[in-house]
């Protein structure tokens, strides 16, 4: 079923399966993501994507929602924009993120955010946290002090590459990905060593090791690329 | 089975318990068992033996008396004197005063406003059947609704009753019982299932696990007749394992129930079938919310994902799921035994019937109550609870837990229904009930809970995984005495973020009992400011500054 509504005042339709998310990309109208990517199953975690819907008081996340018919969207309301600036300042307090060291200087999808934000500083506190590093696989390595928990690299992997080598462990403040039951990702029995957990993550957390500073481009396309191909038949 | 064979089981049962004289009822739920009520039984059971009374009197195991606080609890049927914080040493002399006086020092008055005051739906059989005896519940009109229901009501029928009676959520968001089901039944898909969330886990409160150890066989029947109305032939029950007891005698009363034809294939004689599962929880308070729930039955992390699809469209397996909590379904038996009327002529206009609180903290009678919605505050704390114990004087009284917030004196006149809560920054939640006197400190109430929230976060979301560890920062420099202005501003301003973008209820309310203190107690978070000067918040106040 076609709906009809308004993003930011514009007139557009939503086809059957189509989310606020996809129908605001058609229209060049710009919301922020981090959690999602195109071709996997979205979550709607990070929360960057809230829009607020005329007449309701309920933020929703465009990822996952579909418009119902005359609903009226606004994407980018000063109070979505402080939110989403808070958020992305979250995620810098939460981490380490020291872009001048990074093999993703440059090329990450975190550190866009912050500049699109106007993000100059975090206001929380930094948490500091002890986190480690697993260099353990011959060709990748994952610095947890990166990771934002987008849940990406667990998401690719079970339902693209269908080995389901990452998965997440521990709640709240303590979580963290972790490969086959939290064992050294270079003893893992089940990763194909395909290299999509890389591609798919949005910061400087899962890298190859060839890499120096800067130098990490992700590469997203494959996604789309292997869903039409497994489409096609 | 047919009416004359319940009520031939009733029968049965009740002359089977009447040819004693006497009948000694144990309490044998969680509080009192902790006290040592299990030592009691046996010690009656003993001296009975004796004093070769044991063809005169009877001990019984039943669930909860309601006066926790005092336990381990006695009642003595058909005198109906009860006897509080009775020791295994006691035994010899309750038992020679059988056919005497009641032991004098041991007795406690029921004529007081805890057990006058209170109106019993939910528990009307806890503390009065053995929660582990079928045939008891049965005697007690156990399974008729049922019954009724499979013989005499169309599904259409029993969601229509539900409609009328008022019935909402009782597990704190007050959602209307009846829409939900017929959500659910009209929901397209099969198969359908019913989920009894039993993963009780506020800070204080206890109603659920006293209904599933006192009153199993109740909440069975309720999911049957829910399941009768929506379609569906499985359910599960929920339970933290943290309630090994609820766990053993939710079991045994499924068992049972299948044995008599309650539950099963064909119950009672009717081509319904239905089936129950005992679901553990392993200790996540986040499983409570619905979506972590039913993630958690199909085996998976147990943690939220965004509504809609709500779990009546789309829950357990990707199938319709009517999803309710243990004493919404505990209702149910009730109002389509005695009708849809009786029920709404009890409670407000919008909140209809009783609630289940668990009455803890600074209060001298602690337990487990009962009363009609839109009684106030006042009536509960100073009514039924007794007021504040050593002449301690009323502070605030918490509800809702984690979700909920603090109300002050001032407000102790509210009559307690969804609504009234809601507008006073608290929330009705599950049933727990925290008082508190002038000896507790506001901010150090609104920093345990924050505690609470960021330990059991499940980390999906950003703003509740990263935002309570910020919040529970911030509200421990309060507790130091050694914030700012500034921090104030930052507290207010991410708690209404995090209220605000969180992706389930456990995250949009966790700020909660930080604004109610703040709307509230105010004051006390000024005074831990370094930088407060109440003389200059006077002169701005008096100009029209917020402080």
């Amino acid at each position: 079923m076609v709906t009809t509504f308004k993003i930011n005042e514009m007139d557009v339709s939503a086809g059957e399966g189509e989310t606020i998310l996809d129908v605001a990309r058609q229209h060049h109208i710009h919301v922020p993501t981090l959690c999602h990517l195109e071709g996997l199953t979205p979550v709607g975690a990070c929360r960057l994507c809230l829009v607020e819907v005329k007449g309701s008081a309920a933020l929703v996340p465009a990822c996952v929602t579909r418009a119902a018919e005359g609903m009226e969207i606004s994407t980018d309301s000063e109070r979505l924009q402080r939110y989403r600036r808070m958020i992305v300042e979250m995620l810098f307090a939460e981490g380490n993120h020291i872009c001048a060291v990074c093999v993703s200087n440059g090329h990450c999808e975190l550190q866009a955010l912050a500049g699109d934000l106007g993000m100059t500083h975090s206001r929380l506190g930094f948490l500091y946290r002890q986190k480690r590093i697993d260099a353990s696989h011959y060709r990748f390595a994952i610095d947890h002090n990166r990771c934002v928990l987008c849940t990406r690299c667990v998401r690719v992997c079970d339902e693209i590459e269908g080995a389901h080598t990452w998965d997440v462990m521990g709640r709240g403040i303590q979580s963290q990905v972790i490969t086959d039951l939290a064992q050294p990702w270079g003893s893992s029995s089940t990763c194909t060593n395909c290299g999509k957990c890389i591609n798919a993550c949005p910061t400087g957390a899962l890298f190859k090791k060839s890499k120096a500073v800067g130098e990490m481009e992700k590469d997203t396309h494959f996604l789309g690329y292997i869903r039409t191909m497994r489409e096609v038949k | 089975m047919e009416l004359e064979e319940l009520n031939r089981i009733a029968a049965d049962e009740r002359a089977a318990q009447e040819q004693y004289r006497h009948r000694l009822l144990v309490c044998q739920a969680a509080g009192c068992l902790s006290a040592g009520s299990d030592k009691v039984r046996d010690a009656l059971e003993d001296d009975i033996k004796k004093a070769g009374k044991h063809r005169l009197c009877l001990v019984k195991g039943v669930g909860c008396m309601g006066l926790c606080g005092s336990g381990p609890l006695v009642l003595l049927e058909p005198d109906n004197v009860l006897y509080q914080g009775v020791a295994a040493a006691d035994a010899p002399e309750i038992v020679e005063h059988l056919d005497k006086q009641p032991v004098r020092h041991l007795r406690c008055p029921t004529d007081t406003p805890f057990f006058r005051r209170q109106v019993k739906i939910v528990l009307e059989n806890s503390g009065r059947i053995d929660p582990e005896r079928i045939e008891d519940y049965i005697a007690a009109g156990g399974y008729r609704a049922l019954l009724k229901v499979l013989t005499e009501l169309m599904p259409i029928g029993v969601i229509n009753e539900l409609t009328r009676s008022g019935l909402r959520g009782r597990g704190g968001a007050g959602y209307p019982t009846g829409l939900k089901l017929s959500t659910v039944a009209k929901a397209p898909g099969s198969p359908k299932y019913v989920v009894c969330n039993g993963d009780e886990g506020d800070p204080g409160a206890f109603m659920d696990r006293s209904v599933m150890e006192g009153d199993p066989h109740r909440i069975l029947e309720g999911m049957a007749i829910a399941a009768y109305a929506v379609g569906a032939a499985h359910g599960y029950i929920y339970v933290r394992a943290e309630y090994p007891l609820a766990v053993e005698r939710l079991n045994k009363a499924i068992r049972q129930a299948q044995k008599l034809g309650c539950l099963g294939p064909q119950i009672l004689g009717t081509t319904f079938s239905f089936n129950v599962e005992v679901r553990l929880g392993a200790g996540a308070f986040v499983c409570g919310e619905e979506t972590a729930l039913i993630a958690s039955i199909e085996g998976q992390r147990g943690q939220p994902r965004p509504r809609p699809p709500y779990p009546a469209m789309k829950g357990l397996w990707g199938c319709p799921t009517l999803i309710n909590n243990v004493e919404t379904f505990a209702n149910i038996p009730a109002i389509l035994r005695n009708g849809s009327e009786w029920f709404a002529s009890i409670g407000t206009a919008r909140s209809k019937g009783t609630k289940v609180f668990a009455l803890s903290g600074k209060v001298k009678n602690i337990g487990l109550i009962e009363v009609p919605m839109g009684i106030t505050l006042e009536e509960i704390i100073f009514g039924i609870g007794g007021g504040i114990p050593d002449g301690g004087r009323f502070k605030a009284v918490q509800t809702g837990g984690p979700s909920g917030g603090c109300i002050p004196e001032e407000h102790l006149d509210t009559r307690v229904d969804y609504e009234s809560l809601r507008e006073l920054g608290s929330i009705m939640g599950s049933g727990g009930m925290i008082v508190m006197d002038d000896e507790s400190s506001m901010v150090e109430v609104a920093r345990y809970f924050m505690e609470f929230c960021m330990t059991e976060s499940c980390g999906k979301c950003v703003p509740c995984r990263v935002g309570t560890v910020q919040l529970y920062d911030l509200l421990t420099r309060f507790s130091q005495r050694s914030a700012t202005r500034l921090d104030l501003e930052r507290l207010e301003s991410l708690c209404e973020m995090v209220r605000a973008t969180s992706l389930c209820g456990l995250g949009q309310s966790a700020p909660n009992p930080v604004l109610s203190t703040l709307r509230y107690f105010r004051q006390e978070y000024l005074e831990r400011m370094t930088d407060y000067d109440p003389r200059r918040a006077e002169e701005e106040a008096a100009d029209g500054h917020d402080v």
